[in-house]
C-alpha cells in the first residue's frame, strides 16, 4: 500500500495548466492567494537582478503547497511577497480575496498580524525574550490584553509540546524547540496562512520529520499552509508542488490522487 | 502596543546592560543632580535669610518709622545716602500722634540705639555692646524672653529705672563665673542694675546677635543714644498682613501731614519692613535660580546627545528584532513607541538617579555647612520632567529612523 502510494501519478497536464493558469480565477474567499503577474527585480548597483518575472499562483484554502526550486530562482522572494514583507514591483495580489498590492503601511501590518504566521528558516526569536514572551508578541500587536495573551501564548506552546519550556529563552532550546516556538508564534493569532521558507533548513533530518508532522497535522485540521524547501522528502508531505526556476513557475504538480487515497487510509501514514 | 508593555521592555533593556546604561545616563544624571543640589542650597539660603536673619531683625507682620533703612544690602548711591542724612530725625513729639493712628490690635515700641562702651567689676576692660533704651512693648513685638530674672515692666518704663536686660555674650564676658542678676552694670559710665538675662538670638553671617543690652526708654541711657529729643525708630507690630498694610497708611499720613509734604514731594521716612530687605535676596536668589538651571542644561545637552547616540547604536544593533516585530504585524507607530518610551523611560531612569544623588548631596551640604539647604519639591518634578523630556527629544530621530525600516530589509539584517 505505501507502495502504491508513493507510486502514486503526478497530475496530468492539463490539471496543470488548470492550476497554473489563474486567469480565470476570481479573486475570493475560497481562493487563500491569487496572484497575477508578480515582478520583483533588486538593483545591484546599476545591474538589475530580476528574481522574479511574472509569476501567476491560486492557492485554494486549505491547500498545502511545497515551493521547490533551484537556489537563486526566486522562492525566498515570492515568499515575502505572498507574506507581506515586500512589495511586488508589478502584479495584482489578493489574500483571502482582499487586495493587497497596494495597501497602506498599517494595512499590511495589520495583514501580516491577523491573516499570516510565518515561519523563517533561521527561526528569528527574540533572543532575550522567553518562549512565551516570542509568541506572545503577535498577540501584542493585536491589542489583546495581558491575561488573554498568556492563555493564548502558552496554549500555542502547548500544542506544540513544548508546554514545560514557557520560560526558556531560544538559546536554552534546541534548534527543533525553536522552530516549533517559531510555529507556536506563527500560529497564535489563527492566521489564514502559514508561510514557511526553509522550515527545516537549519535542522536535522530526523527533527525536520517531527517540524513536518507538525505541518501535516495543521494542514490536516484545515490549515492553508505554504512552504519553501529544496529537499524532496520535505516537499512529499505537501499536497501540491510548485517548482521556480528563474523567476518563472516551471511546474506546478497536484496530487489529486494521493491526497484522496491518503485520506482514506488515514493521514496516521504520513504522520 | 500598549505603554506600559513598552516601559517593561524598556527597564529589561536598562537591566541587561547595566554598564553601558550608566554610562549613557551620566550627563543626564549629573545635570539633575545639580538642579536638585543648587535648588536646595538656593531655597536653603532663602529660608535661612528669610527665618534667621530677617526674622531676628525685623519681626513678621512688623515695620519701622525710621529716618532712613536700617538695613541696606546692595548698593546705595552716594546722592541717596546725602539726601538720606539732609532728612529730619523721628522725634519725641511724633511718638504720640503716630500711636494714635494705629488700628486696633496694633502695637508700637520706640527705639533708641548707639555703641557703647560698658563695663562691670568683674572684668577689667571694657566693651563696646549694642545699647538700646526702648519702651516697654519691644520684648513682645520681638518675641524677645529671657531665660534669667526678668523683662522690665511698663511702670518702670515711665520712669526711667536704671534696670538692664542683657545679652548672652553680654553676660557671659562682663560676669564670669557669677550670676548676673542684681549686680552693677555700668553703661557709658552710668551705673545700671541687670534683671534679666535674653534668650540666644544666634548669629548672622558669622555676627553674634547677643552682644546686647536693653534699658527702659527713659532711663539715663537716653542721653547717650539720642539727644535733643531725637528717637531712632518707632516699631509697629500688627496683628496680621491687611492690619499692618492700614497701619502703614495711616503712620504715612501722620508722618506726612506732620512734616506738610505736598503730594508730589516723596516721603522723607522709611516704613522699613522685612519684605523689602528680603526683595534685594530674592533678587540675587533669581541669578542664582538662573546658573542653577543653566549649569545643569549643560550636562542634560550632553547627555541628550549621548542618548540619541545610544539610540541610534541601538537601532542599528536591534535592525533584524524590528524586522521580526515588522513581520509579526508591528505597525510604524509601535515601532516608534518602543524606541521612544525606551528613550524616555532611560533617560527618565537617569533622572531619577540623578534626583537621589541631588537629594544626598544637599542633606551632605546641610550637614557639613550652616546652610539649612531645602530639597524644593518643584525641582523633583522639573528634574524628572526634564529626564522624560531629554528621553523623548533625543529618542526621536533614532524611533522614526527605526519606524521606517522595510520588514524585508531589517530582516535580512543579522
Ligand atoms: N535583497 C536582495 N538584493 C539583491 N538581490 C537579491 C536580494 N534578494 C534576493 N536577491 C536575488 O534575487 C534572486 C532570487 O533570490 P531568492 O528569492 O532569495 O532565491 P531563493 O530563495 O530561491 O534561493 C537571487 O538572484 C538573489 O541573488
Ligand atoms: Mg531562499
Amino acid at each position: 500500500m505505501t507502495n502504491e502510494l508513493e507510486e502514486a501519478p503526478l497530475s496530468t497536464t492539463a490539471e496543470r495548466r488548470a492550476v497554473t493558469s489563474v486567469s480565470g480565477v476570481t479573486p475570493g474567499q475560497e481562493w487563500a492567494i491569487v496572484a497575477r503577474g508578480l515582478k520583483r527585480e533588486y538593483d545591484m548597483g546599476g545591474e538589475i537582478v530580476r528574481a522574479l518575472r511574472g509569476v501567476d499562483l491560486a492557492v485554494r484554502r486549505n491547500e498545502y503547497v511545497a515551493i521547490m526550486g533551484p537556489s537563486g530562482s526566486g522562492k525566498s522572494t515570492l515568499m515575502n511577497l505572498i507574506g507581506c514583507l515586500d512589495t511586488p514591483d508589478a502584479g495584482e495580489y489578493w489574500l483571502n480575496g482582499q487586495l493587497v498590492s497596494g495597501m497602506s503601511d498599517d494595512a499590511l501590518a495589520h495583514v501580516r498580524n491577523k491573516e499570516i504566521g510565518f515561519v523563517f528558516q533561521t527561526f528569528n526569536l527574540l533572543p532575550r525574550s522567553t518562549a512565551l514572551q516570542n509568541v506572545e508578541l503577535p498577540l501584542v500587536y493585536a491589542g489583546v490584553s495581558g491575561d488573554e495573551r498568556r492563555q493564548r501564548a502558552t496554549e500555542a506552546l502547548e500544542s506544540v509540546e513544548l508546554g514545560s519550556r514557557l520560560d526558556h529563552r531560544p538559546n536554552e532550546l534546541s534548534g527543533g524547540q525553536r522552530q516549533r516556538v517559531a510555529i507556536a508564534r506563527a500560529l497564535v493569532n489563527r492566521p489564514a496562512i502559514l508561510l514557511a521558507d526553509e522550515p527545516t533548513g537549519n535542522l536535522d533530518s530526523r527533527t525536520s520529520e517531527d517540524i513536518m508532522r507538525v505541518f501535516s497535522g495543521l494542514s490536516d485540521h484545515g490549515q492553508t499552509v505554504i512552504m519553501v524547501t529544496h529537499e524532496p522528502d520535505i516537499a512529499a508531505h505537501a499536497r501540491r508542488v510548485i517548482v521556480l526556476r528563474d523567476g518563472l513557475v516551471e511546474t506546478d504538480e497536484r496530487r489529486e490522487n494521493f491526497h484522496e487515497r491518503l485520506s482514506a487510509f488515514g493521514s496516521s501514514v504520513v504522520g | 502596543m500598549a505603554f506600559f508593555e513598552a516601559v517593561k521592555l524598556a527597564l529589561s533593556q536598562i537591566r541587561v546592560q547595566k554598564l553601558k546604561s550608566f554610562f549613557t545616563l551620566l550627563g543626564v544624571m549629573i545635570g539633575v543632580m545639580f538642579l536638585i543640589a543648587v535648588v536646595s542650597i538656593v531655597e536653603g539660603m532663602g529660608k535661612y535669610m528669610q527665618d534667621d536673619i530677617m526674622g531676628k531683625i525685623i519681626p513678621i507682620n512688623t515695620f519701622n518709622l525710621r529716618q532712613r533703612p536700617a538695613v541696606t544690602i546692595g548698593n546705595v548711591t552716594r546722592a541717596e545716602w546725602l539726601s538720606w542724612n539732609r532728612r529730619p530725625r523721628i522725634k519725641d513729639e511724633d511718638i504720640a500722634p503716630v500711636v494714635a493712628a494705629l488700628p486696633p490690635g496694633s502695637r508700637a515700641a520706640v527705639v533708641s540705639e548707639e555703641q557703647l562702651s560698658v563695663e562691670s567689676k568683674y572684668v577689667a576692660k571694657p566693651k563696646q555692646v549694642d545699647a538700646s533704651n526702648v519702651s516697654y512693648q519691644y520684648f513682645a513685638i520681638k518675641n524677645l524672653g529671657v531665660t534669667e530674672g526678668r523683662v522690665f515692666t511698663q511702670q518702670e518704663d515711665a520712669l526711667g529705672s536704671p534696670v538692664v536686660v542683657i545679652g548672652q555674650d553680654v553676660a557671659t564676658y562682663f560676669f564670669p563665673g557669677v550670676d548676673p542678676i542684681g549686680r552693677e552694670l555700668k553703661v557709658g559710665h552710668i551705673p545700671y542694675t541687670v534683671i534679666g538675662i535674653a534668650e540666644a538670638q544666634g548669629s548672622v553671617f558669622g555676627q553674634s546677635l547677643d552682644k546686647f543690652i536693653v534699658a527702659p526708654l527713659n532711663s539715663p541711657l537716653k542721653a547717650l543714644t539720642n539727644r535733643h529729643g531725637v528717637i531712632d525708630q518707632i516699631m509697629v507690630q500688627s496683628p496680621d498682613a491687611q492690619t499692618m498694610i492700614i497701619a502703614e497708611d495711616a503712620v504715612r499720613s501722620v508722618m506726612r501731614s506732620r512734616r506738610k509734604l505736598m503730594p508730589e514731594v516723596k516721603d522723607n521716612f522709611v516704613l522699613e519692613t522685612s519684605d523689602q530687605d528680603l526683595a534685594f535676596w530674592d533678587k540675587i536668589k533669581g541669578y542664582l535660580v538662573v546658573a542653577g538651571i543653566a549649569l545643569p542644561m549643560i550636562g542634560v545637552i550632553v547627555g541628550a546627545i549621548v542618548i540619541m547616540n545610544i539610540m541610534l547604536v541601538s537601532v542599528s544593533e536591534r535592525t533584524a528584532e524590528i524586522g521580526v516585530r515588522k513581520a509579526l504585524g508591528a505597525r510604524r507607530r509601535d515601532i516608534l513607541a518602543q524606541f521612544l518610551v525606551e528613550s524616555a523611560t532611560l533617560s527618565t531612569v537617569g533622572a531619577i538617579v540623578g534626583v537621589l544623588i541631588g537629594v544626598g548631596l544637599s542633606a551632605l551640604i546641610a550637614y557639613l555647612s550652616p546652610l539649612p539647604t531645602h530639597v524644593a519639591a518643584w525641582s523633583v518634578i522639573v528634574a524628572v520632567i526634564l529626564g522624560a523630556g531629554v528621553g523623548i527629544v533625543a529618542g526621536v530621530y533614532p524611533a522614526s529612523r527605526a519606524s521606517r525600516l522595510d520588514p524585508i530589509t531589517a530582516l535580512r539584517a543579522e
